[in-house]
């Protein structure tokens, strides 16, 4: 990270746009080529925002739907409108996933609610184009692959850190560069928010992408939102980004089994979740 | 799960949820073995192993392996209904859960499968993360198959020459090998070969190949 975040200070460059330069070279395409696929990537993920929020969604198993559609409504007490609004779509994109309705991993299918409600978000927020959107795109992935290479994206593997851990940190620096803050507070936006995720299990009640993964994505986008905040302040993470991640990769290792997506600990083993369990099955 | 070092292997694929593993793989293993099958699938016997057997109903992998025999994509939003679909053009399909052993690992399944013509095959594939998949075996002989590239495979009687024969012929096309991987029951009984290749072969140029072959495929990337 520390690399990018170098490179692309030493260029006058987003990372965005020094990611897809080095995915352009990678696969032999045009930088255009490229860009044009992530375009794509972000009209269906604009689709299951709007679908998310608009229509009555229930899961298979019945144990997810409706929530994102029910915030989304409402006139919140605490929350900025904006980001309750986001709240909704992350809730809600992560419920059109588990109702088998169409959406763009990012970086999992269970994660996949947190990087595009920030990215609505910044674009109702800050009223940026959509140039900048898919730009910002390019610099989640970049974070995302760092996380994948140097630790892990599977909760099977690192636990939920590494799926809602990495959205979040993805949308974190996708929303800091977004917002004008420089490579190098791109990289303590990471770092920040990896921090306040590390440790974060996978649980799922019943071995289903419903509970808690739906609300773990509203909880993944407002550490995002946060993250990006203090790292816009000048707020500094006193450990480097990349020590973080390795740290992630450490936690992730640690964990017993039973807490990396077995569905055999935590809420999975409530006496409820177990009821759960018995049900689907 | 393999590192994803690539841009849309992070944000992607676009797919149907909710689970790369369980839902997305379970489409491409469909999709696969619909290429091994060489036409459409009459008949179906699905036998679902591990966590398949376990949580495959809630993420609806039932719906995704016969989306993929059916010929539907990961993003194709009609896998939410293509038991209905499989009904309606007269596909017969039956779901097991069995053990396969623990040489399998945990999203495993085999499918029986059988064309109009009945043609027939029994395929093993496993989900390997992020919606990559691995198909195993073909009719009890190893193999190991990504669907990630245009791949040839031959089944035949094991004898000196045939792999000789395949790679002379990929060579003439100046096309690149990515992976190979031969194996066989036993001396001269069946055996398998699969080359996964980063381009494609004209399919005249496989003649040659099945007068000595039982079954050749040459199959395209499925993602």
């Amino acid at each position: 990270m520390q690399q990018l975040m170098k490179l692309a200070a030493r260029n006058n460059k987003r990372i965005g746009e020094i990611v897809l330069a080095v995915e352009a070279e990678k696969e032999n395409e045009s930088p255009d080529t490229i860009r044009g696929q992530m375009v794509i990537s972000w009209e269906v993920m604009k689709q299951s925002l709007k679908k998310g929020v608009t229509e009555d969604i229930r899961s298979i198993s019945g144990l997810s739907g409706g929530d994102g559609k029910l915030f989304f409504a409402r006139q919140p007490k605490y929350l900025s409108p904006h980001i309750s609004k986001a709240v909704a779509w992350a809730l809600g994109v992560a419920e059109v996933n588990a109702a088998m309705g169409r959406i763009v991993a990012c970086p999992t299918a269970g994660s996949s609610g947190i990087v595009p409600a920030a990215l609505m978000l910044a674009k109702e927020r800050l009223a940026v184009d959509e140039e900048k959107i898919i730009t910002a795109l390019f610099t989640a992935a970049g974070i995302g692959i760092i996380c994948s290479v140097n630790a892990s994206i599977s909760g099977a593997e690192g636990g939920c850190q590494a799926e809602t851990g990495v959205a979040a940190a993805m949308a974190a620096g996708a929303l800091t560069e977004l917002a004008g803050g420089s490579p190098t507070m791109v990289g303590h936006a990471v770092a920040l928010c990896l921090s306040n995720m590390l440790g974060l299990v996978c649980d799922p009640v019943a071995g289903l992408v419903e509970v808690p993964c739906v609300l773990r994505n509203a909880g993944g986008l407002m550490q995002a939102i946060l993250a990006t905040e203090l790292a816009l302040s000048g707020i500094q993470s006193r450990i480097p980004v990349d020590e973080v991640v390795e740290a992630m990769n450490e936690v992730g290792d640690s964990l017993p089994e039973s807490l990396r997506e077995t569905a055999l600990g935590g809420l999975a083993n409530t006496p409820t979740g177990n009821q759960y369990r018995k049900k689907v099955q | 799960m393999g590192k994803a070092d690539s841009v849309f292997e992070v944000i992607g694929p676009i797919m149907i949820g909710p689970s790369s593993s369980h839902t997305a793989a379970a489409v491409r293993i469909g999709l696969i073995s619909r290429a091994i099958l060489g036409e459409s699938v009459k008949k179906a016997i699905i036998q679902l192993h591990g966590s398949y057997a376990l949580t495959g109903k809630g993420h609806g992998t039932d719906k995704a392996l016969i989306s993929g025999l059916l010929g539907l994509d990961v993003a194709d939003e009609r896998i939410k209904s293509a038991l209905e679909i499989a009904k309606d053009v007269g596909m017969i399909f039956d779901f097991q859960k069995v053990d396969l052993g623990d040489d399998f690992p945990s999203n495993a399944v085999r499918l029986l499968i059988e064309g109009p013509t009945q043609v027939h095959f029994e395929i093993t594939a496993v989900s390997v993360g992020g919606g990559n998949i691995g198909v195993i075996q073909i009719n009890g002989l190893s193999v190991q198959i990504s669907g990630e590239y245009h791949t040839l495979i031959s089944i035949h009687n094991d004898r000196p020459g045939i792999v000789a024969k395949a790679t002379s012929i990929i060579a003439q096309h100046k096309v690149n090998i990515s992976n190979m991987c031969v194996s066989r029951q036993r001396r001269g009984g069946l055996a398998a070969m699969v080359v996964e290749m980063d381009q494609s072969l004209p399919s005249e140029a496989l003649s040659e190949l099945e007068d000595k072959a039982q079954i050749v495929r040459l199959i395209p990337p499925i993602y």
